[in-house]
């Protein structure tokens, strides 16, 4: 898909990129950052952090590929929801240690995205949007009927386990911690890819595809790389809030849920680099302190989606950004 | 001929019926979307929500009003189709020169407006609306009781499809809609009033999704999820049939319908999927679709 349009705020001019990646001012939205995660839990209810943290760390693997190379995938929930019921299983089950849990389930998530992505990439635009949301379904459907996903009650009370076999996350702070851990790092691994050479070709295959092959580069190649990472990180991020609430269901494999990140990452910003968490942040908040108006909620969401398209198609993140000169 | 392949023949035949009525609803609106696709360069993601409009529309005609069915036919699809022209005028005519994406997100968008506001105000449990007296009862066919409204759903949408495929094939406005889909300025240059015809072609297919509403407001129950999940296996018909001709969607609608409703008799398992599954098999062998151009 050409995205020339929603990429107005990557236009801005280049600036100055230290050893890390960052640009100034992202490195000070990362401090900020980190800030934030280890000042949160003093004030703030951890397991409301750790939920915030699960979505925001999909809405990032989400924004790898619609907001880096232009992939818009309607079927995130199957990697999300996989990765998660696979991790909670093994925990539950097989009694793995958490991070092997989460593996698990990120890999599973990965080899799923190597499949789908395989048969999507044969399409583009709005047809790779449609083959996508198709493919989630069936997947919703297996995770209705599979035995070992409990159909409609899910997998309940998952052990949170012990952290390389040692370290107890029964408690929520130690929890919180590993969730911090496991976000920050796939947050830095998405910025290192994006950055990369690999990074570039990818934004190069946004701007202009045709152009990219031309150049000499397997193009097909690129995005399916790229949408395999994209589904590994949802796994990992469903794996993580399914180890957090110690339950897997179908309401993350729903095609409601591929909306909701759509919409997350819509509303902090495509294509920035802050815009998934914030716009993450938002919605979940939203979601948390309208849950009793039920119907409402869905209404609100719809709404929101619509101003984002007609006024703010920068995001949140993109319009501060464009507000101050600079890319977030 | 009690048995065939093994199964009972009612069966064989109910299912297939079924199936066939299920393929009458995808062929209607992958139509739609086709059409609509066609001029808009828009995937309607409405469409599902459109079509709970147009049964809904018609329990509203007749539970307030008291209009029964052979008028809600005619004017639900016609106030559904009004809603349509509203949002095109008011919405969707921004998008036009930006990314496909803000399209599908716009009415994706919408079709959450609509479904949360209808749950709001009649909940999830489907409310029943009565066959109309005139199509109730059953035929005796010999070898299964086909019941008299499941038949005419099926004629009357397939007349529908080919009344439509008629009108865009071979009358004037057909050819003009069919020129502007190859090049809309050029067409305009011609005096043509493009903006027009794209919102009264946008109005048109909701007024299709919005009739198979009101076609399956008797058979299913009218609640406000009934599109919603049907437009996500839609989705999938039109990418099996590829969106370039319209017989093409008409006949992948119908022929999805049948191989689904077998999947139910010979193994039910897979029933739910199986459109899925051929829709990657098609992708695999025929990337732009059975249908479609490349």
């Amino acid at each position: 898909m050409a995205g020339h349009s929603m990429t107005s705020s990557a236009a801005t001019s280049r600036e100055e990129q230290g050893s890390s990646g960052f640009t100034k001012a992202q490195f000070v939205a990362l401090c900020v950052l980190i800030a934030v995660l280890v000042v949160g839990p003093f004030f703030l209810y951890p397991v409301f952090l750790m939920k915030l943290l699960c979505f925001a760390l999909f809405a990032c693997a989400f924004n790898l590929l619609i907001g880096y190379v232009g992939l818009t995938s309607f079927g995130h929930a199957a990697y999300f929801g996989m990765g998660g019921y696979i991790a909670a299983h093994c925990a539950k089950v097989y009694g793995l240690t958490p991070e092997l849990s989460i593996i698990a389930g990120a890999a599973v998530a990965g080899f799923q995205g190597w499949i789908f992505g395989w048969v999507a990439i044969r399409r583009q635009g709005i047809y790779f949007a449609m083959i996508t949301l198709a493919l989630a379904q069936m997947i919703y459907f297996l995770c209705v009927q599979l035995p070992f996903t409990g159909g409609e009650d899910g997998i309940q009370a998952v052990p949170r386990g012990k952290l390389f076999g040692v370290i107890d996350l029964g408690p929520d702070m130690s929890m919180y911690w590993f969730v911090a851990a496991v976000f920050l790092g796939c947050f830095l691994l998405i910025h290192r890819i994006v950055h990369s050479p690999f990074g570039q070709v990818l934004k190069a295959i946004r701007e202009n595809e045709p152009r990219t092959t031309s150049l000499g580069y397997r193009t097909d190649d690129y995005k399916l790389v790229a949408f395999i990472l994209s589904a590994t990180i949802a796994g990992i991020a469903g794996g993580t809030k399914s180890l957090v609430f110690g339950i897997a269901t179908l309401t993350d494999v729903h095609w409601s849920m591929s909306g909701e990140v759509l919409l997350m990452t819509l509303v902090g910003g495509l294509g920035t680099v802050f815009g998934p968490m914030v716009g993450a942040a938002v919605i979940v908040t939203m979601q948390n302190y309208l849950a009793e108006m039920g119907a409402w909620v869905t209404v609100i969401q719809g709404v929101i989606f619509i101003a984002c398209v007609l006024a703010f198609r920068r995001g949140i993140v993109g319009e501060i950004g464009n507000l101050l000169r600079v890319r977030l | 001929m009690d048995e065939i392949f093994g199964i009972p023949a009612p069966l064989l035949f109910g299912q297939l019926l079924l199936g066939l009525i299920n393929g009458a609803f995808y062929a209607m609106l992958s139509l739609g979307l086709a059409v609509i696709f066609g001029l808009l360069n828009i995937i309607n993601f409405t469409h599902g929500a459109q079509f709970m409009m147009g049964a809904f529309a018609s329990w509203m005609l007749l539970n307030y009003l008291g209009i029964g069915y052979w008028w809600a036919l005619i004017l639900s699809p016609l106030l559904v189709g009004a809603t349509g022209v509203l949002l095109e005028r008011t919405m969707i005519c921004r998008l036009y020169k930006l990314d496909h994406l803000y399209g599908m997100l716009l009415t994706f968008g919408l079709s959450l407006i609509i479904e949360g506001v209808f749950r709001n105000e009649y909940g999830s449990s489907g409310m029943p609306y009565r066959i109309p007296a005139e199509l109730s009862g059953a035929w005796d066919l010999g070898f299964m009781f086909m019941p008299v409204y499941r038949g005419w759903v099926v004629v009357f949408a397939l007349l529908s499809c080919i009344a439509t495929w008629l009108v865009i094939e071979k009358t004037r406005l057909g050819a003009y809609l069919r020129a502007a889909t190859e090049n809309a300025p050029l067409v305009q240059a011609f005096g043509v009033n493009v903006p027009r015809m794209i919102t009264l072609t946008y109005g048109a297919g909701v007024a299709l999704a919005a009739l198979a509403g009101v076609l399956a407001a008797p058979i299913y129950s009218v609640n406000p999820q009934m599109g919603s999940n049907l437009i996500i296996v839609v989705f999938a018909v039109v990418v099996i049939g590829g969106m370039g001709s319209i017989l093409g969607s008409v006949i992948t609608g119908f022929g999805l319908g049948i191989i689904e409703g077998l999947t139910k008799v010979f193994y039910p398992e897979a029933s739910a999927t199986v459109i899925f599954i051929i829709m990657v098999i098609v992708l695999l062998a025929r990337p732009a679709g059975l249908f479609g151009r490349a």
